[in-house]
């Protein structure tokens, strides 16, 4: 384990090293094309402005994000906090969302395993209601939400619990019988064995199911946002369109893309380090 | 080497398990009813070595969870020292072919397992499994994941986990036949030491004739399905049993005979149901 332990860190940061340069070209090989359109005037600036414009000037931008600065002489300080703001606002949607959808899911999974009278009384329901795309629970979710946090996470949340669910049950179908047996020879009660034994084990492949719908959540947010349940970044994508502010419009896409990226890693580090045991 | 007399009763009070005319038939009522099991005899005596030797499907493992609890039988009766099994109970342990170690776990949390569901501290449990863990070999491997493990150390491993709740039975299916040769020679030695030093009844299935005379005190010959028993050999051999031994070439020969039978007309009943296939289709 030692002497695994010493090697591992260093082919781990060589390998981080070279996924870290072919980033840095495959970026640069795409502004670079960009720009040099922008350069042969092929692409009008005004529609379609490179990097280097839609991220001078940053300040005059970022008081768009939001009401409070967009009139008036805002400080620096004050955009900084403005956009951090809204950008907190977005991802704390996604992630209640999330977790929401994790829990209830796992519960109504567990439950309906455990209760073959619960399964059939909602696997239908279920059924029916996991093709409707998250967008038909648009105004459903404003309708009894009104405006404002509580619409926007229950729809990150209405896209993740149906296929949550469905993966929560084939997780616990697809067990080794073993496990289960094992447990209730070693005397284990029906709730030892869904805490210690059926949670730890599905875990790990639900974590992945959520952070492959992670960037389905993402989006779905921001749908919401941009109909204005107030703020967030899909607001300021539709401030960007009404306004035809193609760089206010570049800079929130440059922004939502570092976002969704940081989301996806930051997950990827919880699966690593807490259910580091399925490789 | 007579046909089944049928009752080797521990000296003291009842046997460590008891079946009478058990029967098993799963999906019993509907048209796709198996019997796997009918009318089985078998008494167990306290620190007995009976080995369950059959063709493949012939009910032995089927025999082994009714008598782990973890099936209910739909015919007869099982009794775990004069008490009627009804359920699991950590007194008859059942260790299965494939490790069912939990691999979020570590070694020695695995060996701890059962001792932390029973409510033990952490650190009186750790002590307990750290020492089961020298005892069957893996010393030194506590931090150790499962996957970390060879096949034959993970099996190691399950019998100390089934150890740590001090049954008075061990009900091993087919424990070492995923193993190769070598490993599986030395994991039977492991076994008689384990079974000697725990006083245990050990209740072992295999379809191996060589590791059915390695360990059995009595070796109990399944019929092909619906498995009964055909026949109960006794080996009263000094262990370790030398395979050179004309006396087990003897036994082998004997055990050949009375298994060709069986596997004959498991293989039989085979064809005639994929022939009943064909007519179907």
């Amino acid at each position: 384990m030692s002497a695994t332990n010493k090697k591992a860190p260093k082919t781990r940061l060589s390998r981080l090293a070279t996924a870290a340069v072919w980033s840095i070209v495959s970026v640069a090989l795409f502004t670079g094309i960009w720009e040099f359109c922008w350069y042969m005037r092929w692409a009008n600036p005004m529609l379609l402005p490179p990097p280097h414009m839609f991220l001078q000037d940053l300040f005059y931008v970022g008081r768009l994000f939001d009401k409070s600065t967009r009139l008036g002489n805002p400080s620096d300080m004050e955009v900084v906090v403005t956009v951090l703001r809204t950008i907190g606002a977005t991802i704390m949607r996604v992630i209640i969302g999330l977790a929401a959808a994790l829990l209830v899911s796992l519960a109504v999974g567990m439950a309906i395993r455990y209760s073959p009278t619960f399964g059939k009384l909602v696997m239908p329901v279920i059924n029916l209601l996991a093709p409707v795309s998250p967008i038909g629970w648009l105004p459903v979710a404003m309708l009894i939400f009104g405006l404002g946090d509580a619409p926007a996470i229950f729809l990150v949340y209405i896209a993740l619990f149906f296929i949550m669910t469905l993966a929560t049950l084939h997780l616990i179908d697809s067990l080794p019988p073993s496990y289960v047996q094992a447990a209730r020879i070693l005397g284990a009660s029906r709730l030892q064995i869904f805490f210690h034994v059926v949670l730890p084990a599905i875990l790990p492949g639900l974590f992945v199911v959520l952070r492959t719908n992670m960037f389905a959540a993402l989006m779905i947010v921001l749908i919401a946002e941009s109909v204005g349940v107030g703020g967030g970044l899909g607001l300021v994508v539709i401030i960007a369109r009404n306004t035809f502010d193609a760089q206010l419009a570049f800079f929130t896409m440059f922004i939502i893309g570092i976002v969704g990226f940081v989301l996806d890693l930051v997950l990827r580090n919880i699966q690593r380090r807490v259910l580091n045991w399925q490789s | 080497m007579s046909e089944a007399s049928n009752s080797t009763t521990a000296p003291d009070g009842a046997p460590a398990i008891s079946c009478k005319g058990t029967g098993k038939i799963w999906g019993a009522g509907t048209d796709r009813a198996v019997e796997a099991l009918k009318d089985f005899n078998l008494d167990v005596g306290q620190n007995e070595f009976v080995v369950l030797l059959g063709p493949s499907g012939c009910g032995k493992s089927t025999l082994l969870y009714l008598i782990a609890g973890l099936e209910d039988l739909t015919e007869g009766t099982i009794e775990g020292h004069g008490v009627p099994v009804t359920g699991p109970d950590s007194d008859r342990s059942l260790i299965f072919q494939e490790s069912s170690l939990y691999p979020w776990l570590s070694v020695v949390e695995n060996v701890a397992f059962g001792l932390k569901l029973r409510g033990m501290t952490k650190s009186r449990r750790r002590k307990v499994a750290e020492q089961l863990l020298i005892d069957v070999g893996l010393g030194g491997f506590e931090t150790k994941r499962p996957d970390e493990l060879s096949g034959g150390m993970r099996q190691r491993a399950a019998v100390a986990r089934a150890l740590a709740m001090e049954p008075s039975v061990l009900l091993m299916d087919e424990p070492f036949a995923a193993l190769d040769v070598q490993t599986r020679t030395k994991l039977q030695d492991f076994l008689i030491q384990i079974w000697r030093d725990s006083g245990a009844s050990v209740l072992f299935v295999t379809h191996h004739i060589d590791e059915a005379m390695a360990l059995a005190d009595r070796v109990v010959v399944f019929t092909a399905r619906p498995g009964t028993v055909k026949s109960i050999v006794p080996i009263d051999m000094p262990r370790p049993r030398d395979p050179r031994d004309p006396a087990i070439h003897a036994l082998r020969d004997h055990l050949i005979d009375l298994l060709a039978d069986e596997v004959d007309r498991a293989f039989a009943e085979q064809e005639q149901i994929s022939d009943k296939d064909k007519i179907r289709a």
